[in-house]
């Protein structure tokens, strides 16, 4: 059960074959025998768990059964929501139990989601191994050596390990599909603008976007297909988004007709050489699968990440400005006077990453400094969008690995920002784009996982399935679970 | 180009000890020494990308709809008193 | 040598909305200390603004009436600064494309008119209110304020004297009312000036200007700019130099002072609002809201004058609000024989008691139709001017109509010769000396025999008749 999928549990509660209480129970004892080890949930609260599943078995004897009822759903710690503790794991939120549930989390609730519990994450989502929480770094359950992946690092853990079915992340350059790709998991980022940011913790505001981390494609499409929902008190939330069938989109069986865009600029010297191989035979398969593979050509990729730690750095360091001891969260004691209160607040709220982005961006939107850097950026944005619309107009979708490398050892890269940065060199054009991003599992290089993006147009979550459901159809990747997380019975399966 | 952080930190109301601000210094020049990389790019006549799609702003009716929550919304603060915020005097 | 000053004036002016800019809070004045509040004005996390159509509208309409350009695509911006009563620690405002650019509003001078152009008019949401009286080392914030619609109206530095100045913001502070977009309360901080001062010689360059920060009353800010243009003289002329700076005026002392809030160099770092897509109108929306624009004051002015004859004095008087035109027109409508009639009336004699009343024209208690009706007995002779103010007056009390009350009170003008001449016979005989003296040429006793007459017939004798009847019968 624990490495079942979100719709194989659907079908046991929909044939009456379990509960939601049951469900429930199993998670929990999970996230109870392994949590200490793992530390992917941050906060969890089992009796409301429980009574969140009863509720769900009520409503389910009366009603037919919501979308997702019943099924377990863990969130990351950056959504706000009225029960519990919401701490976008900082410091600077000390104390702060959000008046409101994020929009996304009302619409789970709404489709009879059971929310199991806050996940750990990189501080204020700045990171991509987990390890800047406040709370501590999570572990890589295939290998507790090594780090998760961030900054949805807590969710891809309680996925992986088997201690939720499925989570939610967020991705503002690639914090759902990095996280997926280095624990072997299906994450969706979708379409900016498909998804409503209120309540979601800002980190960048034009590049942030909420998505689940699943076992299969199918499942992801699942929950997409719940958060898919337009917010008009979100005015970035895309009225008439299109849309489609989004768990039909799974049924495909192969990829005829299918033309696959290879961007040489995804497949460079300096990655990990075992890593690109999986991915140049995750694409031999494709091909074997009727697939089309044309090569092209992202021109503006060398410049995606200097371009997003600009943006997301420049927003990031406005959006946390409301962090100033006021009226919520942390303040220092005793202050002597308001700049005191301030300064001291913020040196004691914000970790040393959240202030690396903060004064980057500062710096980058400063006088004298904003066209060179801020505005020079935008421009930049502009060019990588282009390049995306004209391989779009050769190709249907665009395959290309997830991150250069496999989840690494835990403070390897702690002191170096600048190769912790480099990490998310794959994924960041996505957010900028502001077009979809999938990762799925595509093997196994020393016993960590690797993940296989997918890109498509804006609004084409459609192709991205499609090619995601067919692979994952011919390949065994997604099955695997992680040695010693396993129940009792069972052994490892790598 | 060397950056101030000591003048970044304060613009930011970050408050750094000198030995943070020495360990910052260089991590933010190579930083940015990084980002660089951008003046390489002819972007003459390229407009900017504020926002990923080119779509326009929704407009909500003038209607006043949100009910006195102010105690629940206190509840977080860090230091009130008669429904007001207290912070150190602020001096014009 | 001379100088010359040089004026530029920033106005915040609250728009007229029932909810907050970007948030359903509502806007009422006087509510209980940030009991108009909610997640989105206090800046809480994840909270996001959507904005207010109605502050959109009434910006256009504003910048329709200024004669300015409406951008059918426009910008919001971010302006960053920390301040306990900006809760986000940003503000919302258009910096690099605002909703209206270029205008002019037009001022009587001495010479004519002069017109003095407008720079632009951008929309923002305004702070919180920060309190400090009677604090010892805290002070108070209450945030009901914060995100309630601007706009700010910059004009250029057109002005070259206080006098200007206050012209200009007297003339927008009209228009503005006019169209009902602000309430533009000055008490209650709803148009706020800021006053950017400089002065030069002729021909020179700008000089170094100072900012006089939020005033309140074109009083204070005739005052401030007053003193801050000595100030600057004789600075200049003492061999200083003008600082660029904020300042405070401060009313009780008469005098400013530099502003101690130290915002490192301003470097607001601005750039675009990522939480606010573009703004686009269309040019359709622009001219139906152009269609819907109410007549403006200097239009209205110009009719008064052509139209009804007025003069400019009174034509100014009665396009100070527009309901007080409409009253007029509504008046003149249902007593169309004597416009002029009516505006001295209305101005003198209805706005007088009203205002002792400590009323406004829409609160009077007789309407346009009852006020003309007594008019209309003047005009008829059926009363004399003197006794229809004491119609008037009582009309004000009771709420009666002017038939009603000359009827009960018996106030009907007596226009009957056979009437008047019995008085007069009446009046000859109880003072002999004086009709002797009268007759013998001592005509200087003719107002006391009109005085006698008028008093015996408790001024209701048709005057022109009293006249003409005592020269026939005193001989
Ligand atoms: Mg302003
Ligand atoms: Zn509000």
């Amino acid at each position: 059960m624990p490495f079942r999928s979100l719709s194989d549990i659907k079908s046991q509660l929909d044939a009456g074959e379990t509960t939601a209480v049951d469900v429930a129970k199993l998670y929990l004892d999970r996230i109870k025998a392994h949590n200490g080890d793992l530390n992917a949930f941050v906060h969890i609260d089992p009796p409301h768990v429980l009574a969140q599943a009863e509720a769900s078995d009520a409503y389910r004897a009366k009603h037919a059964a919501r979308p997702l009822e019943g099924l377990p759903i863990a969130v990351k710690d950056i959504f706000c929501t009225l029960d519990g503790p919401t701490r976008c794991c900082s410091n600077i939120l000390e104390g702060f139990e959000a008046p409101y549930d994020a929009h996304v989390i009302t619409l789970l609730k709404e489709a009879g989601a059971v929310l199991v519990g806050k996940t750990n994450m990189d501080e204020f989502a700045m990171g991509s191994s987990n390890e800047t929480s406040a709370f501590g770094g999570c572990k890589n359950p295939w290998n507790t050596d090594c780090i998760p992946g961030g900054s949805s690092g807590g969710s891809a853990v309680a996925v992986a390990a088997g201690l939720t079915p499925a989570a939610l992340g967020t991705d503002t350059g690639g914090s759902i599909r990095q996280p997926a790709a280095l624990t072997g998991l299906v994450g969706l980022k979708p379409t900016y603008g498909r998804v409503s940011r209120r309540g979601i913790i800002a980190f960048a505001s034009s590049l942030d976007q909420a998505g689940p981390m699943t076992r299969t494609v199918k499942d992801t499409a699942m929950i997409t297909a719940v958060l898919s929902s337009h917010d008009s008190a979100d005015s970035t939330s895309v009225v008439d988004a299109p849309s489609f069938d989004w768990l039909k989109a799974c049924d495909a069986k192969d990829m005829k007709g299918l033309r696959i865009g290879k961007p040489k600029e995804y497949f460079i010297d300096g990655m990990d050489a075992k890593v690109r191989q999986l991915v140049e035979d995750a694409l031999k398969q494709c091909e074997a699968l009727g697939a089309e593979i044309v090569d092209i050509s992202l021109p503006h990729t060398e410049y995606a990440v200097a371009a997003y730690y600009v943006i997301a750095s420049s927003e990031a360091s406005t959006n946390l400005s409301r962090y100033d001891g006021v009226r919520f969260g942390h303040r220092c004691d005793n202050p002597e006077d308001l700049e005191d209160m301030y300064a001291r607040t913020r040196d004691e709220g914000f970790g040393s990453e959240v202030k690396r982005r903060i004064l980057t961006g500062a710096f980058a939107l400063s006088s004298g400094y904003y066209d060179a850097y801020y505005l020079k950026a935008q421009q930049v944005r502009t060019l990588i969008s282009q390049d995306f619309k004209a391989a779009f107009e050769q190709v249907d979708v665009i395959a290309t690995p997830t991150s250069p490398i496999p989840a690494f050892k835990s403070g390897e890269k702690t002191n170096d920002p600048l190769t912790m940065y480099l990490a998310d060199i794959f994924t960041i054009a996505v957010n900028l784009a502001g077009l979809p991003g999938l990762s799925q599992p595509c093997g196994f290089v020393d016993g960590l996982p690797v993940g296989l993006q997918w890109l498509a147009p804006a609004w084409r979550e459609d192709k991205i399935l499609h090619a995601a459901s067919a692979y994952e159809g011919a390949t065994d990747w997604h099955t695997k679970s992680p040695f010693g997380f396993e129940p009792k019975q069972a052994g490892g399966n790598v | 180009m060397d950056i101030d952080v000591k003048k970044i930190a304060n613009l930011s109301r970050i408050r750094l000890t000198q030995s943070e601000a020495d360990e910052l210094a260089p991590q933010l020049n190579s930083i940015l020494g990084y980002i660089d990389k951008l003046s390489e790019v002819n972007t003459d006549g390229v407009a900017p990308t504020a926002h990923p799609h080119d779509v326009a702003m929704p407009q909500r009716a003038d209607i006043a709809t949100n009910p006195d929550r102010r105690d629940a919304l206190q509840k977080v603060a860090p230091r009130t008193e008669s429904g007001l915020y207290v912070v150190p005097k602020v001096i014009e | 040598m001379s100088w010359e000053v040089v004026i530029g004036l920033e106005v915040h002016c609250q728009v007229n909305t029932k909810s907050k800019a970007f948030c359903g809070c509502s806007t009422e004045f006087g509510a209980e200390p940030n009991s108009q509040t909610c997640p989105v004005c206090l800046g809480m996390p994840g909270q996001l603004p959507v904005l207010n159509r109605t502050a959109v509208e009434k910006s256009i309409l504003t910048g329709l009436a200024i004669n300015g350009r409406i951008n059918l695509e426009s910008k919001f911006d971010r302006k960053n600064y920390f301040y306990p009563d900006l809760p986000k620690g940003y503000q919302i405002t258009q910096f690099e494309l605002p909703i209206v650019e270029g205008g002019y509003i037009d001022i009587p001078t001495k010479d004519g008119e002069k017109r003095l152009g407008v720079t632009r008019i951008h929309m923002e949401e305004d702070a919180g209110k920060s309190m400090h009286e009677g604090l010892d080392a805290v002070s108070h914030i209450d945030l009901n304020r914060s995100g309630i619609p601007l706009m700010e109206i910059v004009s250029e530095p057109d002005m070259r004297s206080a006098d200007e100045a206050i012209a200009y913001l007297k003339q927008l502070h009209q228009i503005i009312k006019f169209l009902d977009v602000s309430g533009a309360d000055m008490e209650k901080g709803q148009f706020r000036c800021d006053a950017n001062v400089s002065v030069r010689r002729p021909g020179e360059p700008f000089g170094t200007r100072t900012e006089m920060k939020n005033m309140n009353s074109f009083r204070f800010i005739k005052q401030a700019i007053d003193y801050e243009v000595n100030r600057q003289i004789e600075l200049i002329e003492d061999g200083g130099a003008v600082k660029q700076e904020s300042r405070l005026w401060d009313s009780v002392n008469n005098e400013s002072r530099p502003m101690r809030s130290k915002e490192e160099a301003h470097d607001y770092r601005y750039f675009p609002e990522p939480d606010l897509p573009i703004l686009r109108v269309t040019q359709e929306e622009v001219d139906a809201i152009r269609a819907g624009m109410p007549e403006l004051p200097s239009q209205l002015r110009h009719r008064f004058e052509t139209e009804f004859g007025l003069s400019p004095y009174d034509a100014d008087v009665l396009t100070q609000t527009q309901a007080l035109s409409m009253w007029y027109e509504a008046l003149v409508a249902a007593h169309p024989v004597n416009p002029k009639q009516c505006a001295n009336w209305l101005a003198n004699e209805l706005l007088g008691r009203l205002k002792d009343m400590n009323k406004d024209i829409t609160e009077s208690p007789i309407s346009a139709a009852a006020f003309a009706v007594l008019l209309d007995r003047m005009e008829d002779n059926t009363i004399s001017g003197k006794i229809a103010k004491d119609v008037l007056d009582a009309m004000m009390e009771t709420g009666q109509s002017a038939d009603e009350i000359i009827e009960a009170k018996g106030l009907k003008q007596v226009s009957d010769s056979g009437a008047i001449d019995s008085i007069i016979e009446a009046v000859i005989a109880a003072n002999p000396e004086q009709t002797e003296a009268y007759r013998g040429g001592k005509d200087k006793l003719f107002g006391f025999f009109v005085g006698q007459v008028m008093k015996a017939s408790k001024g209701q004798a048709n005057p022109a008749m009293v006249n003409e009847r005592l020269k026939a019968l005193l001989g």
